[in-house]
């Protein structure tokens, strides 16, 4: 049985004027931050370290345990918003910025209290022209209001909420790359360790970065407590969480659901949801967390939509991006525009991503356009273990025999958008094999050649 | 003339008066220079190297990065289509074919009117809504050739289209290639919380306070 749905982070979605301050205090807005400001800063971080709220930009690591990773003594301490959604088939967190930008605004002053950062900068993906107009607002209504800046609510908690807005580059979503876009520089992910910015970030001090969606749930865990935020959701996973479903279901669409007991096929296949393949098509394949990770199949559709259960049947949930490809879709195809995006996106700076990418786009365009050559198969293969060597993480695939090789990937990379490019290739190569041979076989009956006698002369 | 006019570079110190390092201010000016000009020229850059005290080289660095910033004049409309996978599964390539046959031009060109320029994009963040396009980052959901003429025929003709817009209200309206927000932040004097400077900013003052 499908599990009821909650609202969470969505509650205002179907309000009109819900991103403006008024309708926001009308609807419960800024009661969470009033409540933190009468607890010590201690007690809102534990508070929030007890709902387990999980990262929902990607890694899924807890919120209040990252805060946790300062070092103590060293300020100033900083928080960065991560607003540059840009991986394939994630939408959301524009969403939640166009339409409760006060909620997110709130998530960030809970935040800055909680973990004794001083500064805070907004930074939300340059296309997004309407979350940043939607945002500035919202800002300059809560700074009149006396929500944010100095002396927050007449207390002694004063803290800036700087707009910041990118220009175009999916790398910056990747924390390290973030920072150095903010600082003014090309968006090139930094050499680890320290593999947090909590230990050295912007300017080199002590930084937490925090998805959109994440700082967005807080508001309502201060307001209600966190025990009643883990009524929802499992045990590992409370809450709730935005899944964006895209592709050949009738009818694709953000969903906010209940967290770790939702399963893909609930999703795909409930008529309060996505309702069905469209046409009543045969699911083929689907991509479960954003084109970064590895495809999965209907054998793994009863899975829960949680971390852990995903990441061992050989993927990740990622940022709440599915796409649904049905039985139409050819594989190939889907692989090389997969592909493409981290042979464009590459920031250049690791010699396996920056070459491989494009080699691995440049060997499926050719088997795609009917010119591959027989050992293409193992040349992409190998291209892909010179970036993630070693088995890389798959769905198992119980009539084959073959088993799941749990996530993560191995990388020779600073970040994961090589390993990334890697996932839909051997994701199409282990299940779709044969799609590829019969591209590459096309080849050799399709060259008519004879060679006249006169042609030595 | 395409240093910043008088006005935007008090704009400009406004927004590098929010950062603890002027260098941060880089991309929201780059963006700035592009609202004034419509691209980012070389003399704007030599602008900004000055308004944030590092070299004009530097600065070029920083914009060659990110593919916003056109440093050669584009369309007073840039149409982009995004054909990343879940656009491409529902026509978001016969949607662009589609548009480079009606402007003439193939994406990444512009036409000769100087009103149009097609772009062949990554993911939109709109992926429920493919296929997809944009005008100066204006969003149109769920679009068709049919819906793609009449956005383009009311744009020529200086209408905002509203066909298949994400948004119609007000906060929709398509200004001119490089105006992003239709509203910008601004601090207060007697709000600002003022800049953490990483070098000597204190313990925060609400945390001494528990201890």
């Amino acid at each position: 049985m499908t599990a009821p749905i909650v609202k969470v982070v969505t509650s205002r979605f179907d309000i009109e004027d819900a991103h403006t301050l008024a309708v926001y205090e009308r609807t419960g807005g800024y009661e969470g931050l009033r409540k933190a400001l009468t607890m010590s800063p201690t007690a809102v971080h534990d508070e929030v370290k007890a709902a387990t709220l999980l990262g929902r930009g990607g890694a899924g690591f807890p919120a209040g345990v990252k805060w946790g990773f300062c070092p103590p003594g060293v300020w100033p301490r900083y928080l960065v918003v991560n607003g540059d959604e840009s991986e394939p088939g994630t939408y959301k967190d524009r969403l939640l910025m166009e339409r409760d930008p006060h909620q997110l605004i709130e998530g960030c002053l809970i935040a800055c209290y909680a973990a004794g950062l001083s500064q805070c900068f907004l930074y939300i993906r340059g296309e997004m022209a309407l979350a940043q107009t939607r945002v500035a607002r919202a800002l300059n209504e809560a700074y009149a209001a006396g929500y944010v800046g100095r002396n927050v609510l007449g207390t002694n908690f004063s803290v800036d909420i700087v707009l910041h807005w990118g220009a175009g580059a999916y790398i910056v979503g990747e924390e390290t790359a973030l920072i150095e876009s903010l600082e003014g520089n090309r968006g090139m992910p930094r050499l680890k360790p320290p593999y947090f910015p909590a230990a050295i970030g912007l300017y080199g001090k002590p930084t937490i970065v925090n998805n959109v969606e994440t700082l967005s749930n807080l508001g309502w865990i201060l307001r209600n407590g966190s025990d009643a935020y883990k009524q929802y959701g499992s045990e590992s996973s409370p809450g709730t969480r935005m899944f964006a479903i895209s592709g050949h279901v009738k009818r694709p669409g953000v969903y906010e659901v209940q967290h770790g007991i939702t399963t893909f096929r609930d999703l795909f296949y409930d008529e309060q949801f996505c309702g069905g393949i469209r046409h009543d098509h045969q699911l083929k394949m689907f991509i479960p967390g954003g084109g970064s990770s590895p495809w999965f199949f209907e054998e793994q559709l009863d899975l829960p939509l949680e971390a852990r259960p995903v990441g061992g049947a050989g993927s990740m949930l990622g940022s709440g991006a599915i796409v649904v490809m049905d039985e139409t879709t050819d594989a190939v195809k889907a692989c090389l525009r997969v592909v493409r995006f981290y042979a464009r996106e590459s920031c250049g700076k690791c010699t396996p991503c920056r070459e491989g990418t494009n080699w691995l786009e440049t060997i499926l365009q050719r088997i795609y356009d009917g010119h591959g050559r027989p050992s293409d198969i193992d040349m992409l293969l190998d291209v892909g273990d010179n970036i993630s060597p070693g088995p890389y993480p798959s769905a198992g695939w119980e009539a084959e025999g073959l088993a799941a090789v749990p996530f993560p990937p191995r990388q020779t990379t600073i970040c994961p958008l090589g390993p990334s490019a890697v996932a839909p290739v051997t994701s199409a190569l282990r299940r779709f094999r044969p799609e590829f041979e019969a591209k590459i076989r096309r080849r050799a009956v399709n060259i008519p050649l004879r060679v006249e006698e006169s042609a030595h002369v | 003339m395409s240093r910043l006019t008088p006005e935007n570079e008090a704009i400009a110190r406004e927004i590098i008066s929010r950062y603890p390092k002027p260098k941060s201010a880089l991309i929201p000016l780059l963006h700035l220079s592009q609202e004034q000009n419509g691209h980012v020229t070389d003399e704007a850059m030599v602008h900004l190297a000055e308004l944030v005290d590092v070299t004009p080289a530097e600065v070029i660095g920083t914009c060659t990065f990110y593919e916003m910033f056109k440093r050669e004049p584009v369309g007073r409309y840039v149409v982009n289509i995004c054909t990343n996978i879940a656009f491409q599964l529902l026509g978001a390539e016969e949607l662009l074919h589609h548009a480079e046959h009606r402007l003439g031009i193939k994406a990444g060109n512009t036409t000769p009117d100087g009103l149009f320029t097609i772009e062949d994009v990554e993911c939109v963040a709109a992926c429920t809504e493919a296929p997809c396009l944009t005008v100066n980052y204006r969003y149109f959901y769920k679009v068709d050739g049919e819906d793609f003429d009449a956005i383009v025929e009311d744009l020529r003709n200086g209408r905002q289209p509203t066909r298949k817009a994400a948004e119609t209200g007000p906060d929709g309206a398509i200004p001119s290639h490089g105006t992003l927000a239709l509203e910008r932040q601004h601090i207060p004097a007697d709000r600002a919380a003022g800049n953490a400077d990483p070098d000597s900013a204190p313990a925060p003052v609400w945390l001494e306070q528990q201890a």
